[in-house]
């Protein structure tokens, strides 16, 4: 199809907490990506960086960044900052680019330098922001991500146990995943033995913030053809696309959701993958394996239903019957997820766009969904950002 | 002599200081009908209303529980915290006649395990915290039959 591209190579940095500068994460990625794609740096003709917020300057112009630490070579350069879309608002520019007939080949990265403990806002007396407003009132990111496990509890019966299972699964998928930050396989009493943080959520149902880097080389499918790897794995869709007022569920860092009294209520978790399906021509029954926002373990079974890969409410009983794990008939997040990296924000929606491409050309080792044609991802941060990308053979 | 404090809101204008039928302030557009919390009085952003005409509206003070949870530590600035931290549990709230969704913190003595979705709360002023000169308060909210 005309509006195909080809994932030529993928690279990643291990996340960790490695307090390095981001551009040695994000270096070593796309020198990774560079390799496994078989072209030569010189050969790139554009470079999509997505920024960081939290390393200053050379983080707000990544893309230039990451040009220049890889060797100024003459590339044009873009940078997208969209939260935690940053990467595929990256790799929707780079698309847009080639798909233009503008450059052949391109280079998309991201990495990230986190800082220690909560996520807070800027300083000062701000009560026009809704993200300083909702931390003076006490609303912290677990807020939300608790009442939205709580949601599911009240109307679907979920249970802190179900949580748990989804932490099991994930840190069992990210155990052998060289990449991953955590590889600990933690058990269900690990896990009641965590924290409260956030009724019902404990620290271990929530997810960290680290350091790491993800790159692609994506290309023309002529390109590609051109070069002999034709066969290269392709992104079918990438939607980024924004809420539709009013909103149905209150999101960060508002304080209240839109009125609905004049107009429908729409999801917009559930409005990110429907563009993509509707992109690459394919339905939810087509998908081998998804890779989701697991911010938290209730989270990724909200993503789950989002994706239409089940029926509202019936997530859980998926995650009990052990279908999503790897071997299972719908496995979800065979990296280990957040769960096992931890957040790496600019990083994060490249690397889910790596894990699908190993999977899919059958590198993942022991990780490796079997017979695995078609992957999703998504994910969503603040601001009506969010995203979600399909990867197919 | 302790003089005594003055009584302000935490964020002005979001609510009225009535000690005892306290309502969220918010607006409403006089074209589609559509509230908003925190106020708007710019423009409408319903994408089917074009209207830049509001007028401010009390919020119900009654509603239902969608979710709740509570914070077992203390959040980050700008938050004032007491010393020792007090965890305080979190409501958010379904106003009918609105069709919004409102999230405030719980009255004190209210637990996780008190609450239920569907269950009906009412809005009270209660102190967020207290500088030297004030007592800043906030809206919670109060189970009915509580």
């Amino acid at each position: 199809m005309s509006n195909e591209i080809a994932i030529l190579g993928v690279g990643m940095h291990p996340w960790g907490k490695w307090g390095k500068n981001f551009v040695e994460y994000g270096v070593k990625a796309a020198r990774d990506a560079i390799k496994d794609a078989g072209v030569v740096w010189k050969d790139v003709q554009f470079v999509s960086g997505a920024a960081t917020m939290r390393c200053g300057y050379p983080g707000y112009v990544a893309g230039a960044t990451f040009a220049q630490a890889l060797g100024w070579q003459g590339a044009e350069v873009n940078t997208s900052y969209a939260a935690c879309a940053s990467g595929s608002q990256a790799l929707a520019a780079a698309r847009a680019k080639i798909l233009s007939g503008a450059c052949d080949v391109a280079l998309v990265v991201g990495a990230d330098t986190t800082p220690k403990g909560f996520l807070a806002p800027q300083k000062g007396e701000r009560p026009d922001d809704p993200d300083w407003v909702r931390f003076r009132l006490g609303i912290t990111n677990p807020t939300y991500f608790a009442l939205y496990a709580r949601r599911r509890m009240e109307m679907y019966g979920d249970t802190q146990e179900d949580f748990g299972l989804v932490k099991v699964k994930n840190a069992q998928h990210g155990s052998t995943n060289p990449n991953a930050r955590y590889k600990k396989q933690f058990t269900m009493e690990d896990i009641n033995a965590s924290a409260m943080v956030a009724d019902p959520l404990r620290l271990m149902d929530i997810c960290a913030t680290s350091d790491g880097g993800a790159a692609l080389i994506v290309s023309s499918v002529d390109y590609a053809k051109k070069i002999g790897r034709g066969d290269a794995v392709k992104v079918a869709a990438v939607s980024t696309v924004t809420p539709t007022f009013a909103s149905a569920i209150v999101e960060m860092p508002d304080i209240a959701t839109d009125s609905a009294a004049a107009i429908s209520a729409h999801s917009f978790r559930a409005s990110l993958p429907k563009k993509a399906y509707e992109e690459a021509g394919i339905s939810p029954s087509d998908v081998d394996l998804a890779e989701v926002y697991d911010l938290s373990t209730a989270l990724e079974m909200d993503w789950m239903e989002d994706l239409q890969l089940c029926e509202r409410g019936q997530a859980a009983q998926l995650v009990r019957e052990g279908a999503t794990t790897i071997g299972g008939r719908l496995p979800i997040n065979t990296s280990g997820g957040l769960a096992c990296f931890g957040e790496a924000v600019p990083a994060q929606a490249i690397a889910q766009v790596c894990e699908l491409t190993w999977q899919l050309r059958g590198q993942a080792g022991d990780r490796q969904v079997e017979g695995a044609k078609v992957g999703i991802t998504a994910n969503q941060g603040l601001f009506g950002h969010g995203s979600s990308v399909i990867v197919k053979k | 002599m302790t003089e005594e404090k003055k009584i302000e809101a935490a964020l002005e204008g979001w609510f009225t200081l009535d000690k005892d039928e306290p309502h969220l302030l918010g607006t409403r557009c006089t074209c589609c009908g559509t509230y908003y919390f925190p106020k708007e009085t710019t423009y409408c952003k319903n994408p089917e209303c074009d209207s830049e005409e509001f007028e401010e509206v009390r919020l119900s003070r009654r509603g239902k529980v969608w979710s709740f949870t509570n914070a077992c530590y203390k959040p980050p600035e700008p938050f004032v915290a007491a010393d020792p931290f007090v965890p305080y549990t979190i409501a958010a709230v379904e106003l009918e006649d609105e069709k919004m969704i409102v999230l405030g913190q719980v009255v004190e003595g209210v637990n996780v395990s008190d609450l239920k979705a569907g269950m009906e709360m009412e809005l009270v002023l209660d102190t967020l915290f207290e500088t030297d000169e004030a007592e800043k308060l906030t809206w919670k909210w109060k189970p009915v039959s509580a």
